[in-house]
């Protein structure tokens, strides 16, 4: 098991490289959900202004 | 406006001229990217080494920067005054060909900024230490590299003319597209400064200048009517 | 005459925001199966090269990242180009959503390519052909996302960002040769072997298994992000009112 994440000494070089892909992963999966509830948001904040303001408020 | 009725080539012609007119009343538009031109090149001895041996190594690399980055600052003024007093959205409104009025426009600016350059670049490279009789070769191909240049910088200043940030931006936009040019250019310079023949790379920067020479010009007319709208 | 109402079925805003929901997880989940299979070979069951030892176990990110960094230029010019042709606003929100995740893949490239270099090379950077024609690739996506933060009107941005990527698209293959060139004349051929049709089976299937898997979930994340790009181009239109119902019900049941 150590053998394994010894990489044949190249341990720094293989766990950094794949260190990174994961960080750029879990960034590109986290903003494409953080850009999805942003926009959400900003759509039913501009539904509910549109709601209040305008002539079919209930 | 006479331009609405003439022919397409007479109309380009006039734009063309009118250019030309222009900046002989500001003449610090031509005399500037060469004096930035010639500062930069000055850059070098005193950042590296005024060894001459090193000087004469890199003279092709140093002239080519110097003489992109000066016609990068040079292409912030290639719309901005015509923007500024309406000119640009009457050239879209002639019914003329808008690719053809423009591709006009950028000719005049050719002239204006690259061709000056091309009278310098000798200078500096002998300034360098480089073999005189690389000039020929040196200013065809920055002749050809500004040319093309300008072509794409077209389309980079029209894109940023209804933005908010200006120059920053238009180098950010233009410089990756004209690694290309940077590359053949150099090339033909050192080749040259070494006594070889430089042929090949120049073919290929004259290569560069007809595809950008067809395209270009439809795609800085497309980009003017978005940032006019 | 069918496939016509489909793709206007689609391209309609609601049809494509229920839609792209309803494909992410036909994405994701194979996405993460492929992806954890791969990596799961590549760094397990593959053995070591005999040239680069371990080291060549950096292909596994490396090579998918590369791959996805191109195809995504690719989709966001050709996106763009229909968007600017046809006028369609779900072309533009496909290469808005493609343009980030594109340019943090070429990123990804960049780096793992450099941490591979160091081992093998022996420095943290050369001016390879392929490590340079990815950082000019780089730059290509930052000006793209420049040119888009530029402005403030979405229908502009979208427009003037789609001329610049069809530019660069044609680019794309001159900056490549040219760089080749370039290289060919300064340096000897590369001494890292970056795969091949020499590569045993056990090596081979975990990089396509990546492949497909960094694909795959591509199309998940562009289906996420084009859900939010087309929010951010329909803030007014009545169709949110019911999505926003909808959810307003689901939440008071819960």
């Amino acid at each position: 098991m150590s053998a394994f994440f010894a990489m044949g000494g190249y341990a720094g070089y293989v766990w950094s490289s794949y260190g990174l892909a994961a960080a750029i992963l879990i960034w590109n999966i986290w903003s494409a959900l953080a850009a999805h509830q942003v926009a959400r948001a900003a759509a039913q904040r501009a539904l509910a202004r549109s709601a209040s303001t305008g002539p079919s408020a209930s | 406006m006479i331009l609405a009725t003439t022919a397409p080539l007479r109309a380009a012609g006039l734009v063309l001229r009118r250019d030309l007119a222009l900046a002989f009343r500001r003449w610090e538009q031509v005399t500037h990217p060469v004096v930035f031109f010639l500062m930069v090149a000055t850059l070098f001895p005193l950042a590296l080494n005024p060894k001459p041996s090193l000087l004469a190594d890199v003279a092709a690399g140093v002239v080519w920067v110097s003489a992109l980055l000066s016609s990068m600052l040079a292409l912030e003024t290639l719309y901005r005054a015509d923007v500024e007093d309406g000119t640009l959205e009457q050239l879209t409104l002639t019914g003329q060909p808008l690719a053809l009025l423009l591709l006009a426009k950028t000719v005049a600016h050719w002239i204006l900024s690259g061709l000056p350059l091309v009278l310098a670049a000798p200078v500096v490279a002998i300034a360098f230490g480089a073999d005189a009789a690389a000039n020929a070769v040196l200013m065809t191909a920055i002749a050809l590299g500004t040319a093309v240049l300008s072509l794409i910088g077209s389309v980079g200043a029209a894109l940023t003319l209804g933005s908010r940030r200006g120059s920053v931006l238009l180098s950010l936009l233009v410089l990756p597209l004209i690694m290309p040019v940077l590359i053949f250019g150099a090339r033909a310079t050192a080749l040259a400064m070494h006594g070889e023949s430089a042929e090949g790379p120049l073919w290929l920067l004259g290569a560069l200048l007809i595809l950008a020479l067809t395209l270009t010009p439809f795609a800085s007319a497309a980009a003017v009517r978005i940032s006019l709208e | 005459m069918g496939t016509w109402t489909w793709f206007h079925k689609l391209s309609s805003p609601p049809h494509c925001y229920r839609i792209a929901g309803q494909l992410i997880p036909w994405f994701a989940i194979p996405a993460a199966l492929l992806i954890v299979a791969g990596i799961y070979g590549g760094l397990v069951r593959a053995p070591a090269d005999y040239q680069q030892g371990d080291a060549f176990r950096i292909i596994y990110v490396h090579a998918p990242a590369a791959w996805l960094s191109l195809m995504c230029y690719t989709v966001m010019a050709v996106a763009a180009a229909v968007g600017l042709v046809w006028r369609i606003k779900l072309a533009h929100a496909l290469a808005a959503a493609t343009a980030p995740i594109g340019a943090s893949f070429a990123l990804l490239c960049l780096a793992t390519g450099s941490i591979w270099g160091k081992p093998m090379w022996g420095t943290w950077w050369t001016w390879d052909a392929r490590l340079t024609s990815q950082l000019i690739l780089l730059f290509l996506y930052l000006g793209y996302q420049a040119l888009r933060s530029a402005y403030d009107d979405i229908g502009k941005a979208d427009r003037a960002s789609a001329v610049l990527a069809i530019v660069g698209v044609v680019n794309v293959p001159i900056i490549h040769f040219s760089v080749n060139w370039w290289n060919s004349l300064h340096q000897g051929s590369t001494v890292l072997r970056r795969g091949g049709p020499a590569m045993p089976a056990s090596m081979l299937v975990p990089l396509i298994l990546c492949f497909f898997g960094f694909t795959f979930l591509y199309a998940a994340l562009a289906c996420v992000r084009v859900r939010a790009e087309v929010l951010r181009r329909e803030r007014n239109a009545h169709w949110l009112q019911d999505l926003a119902g909808r959810r307003g019900r689901t939440e008071s049941a819960t």
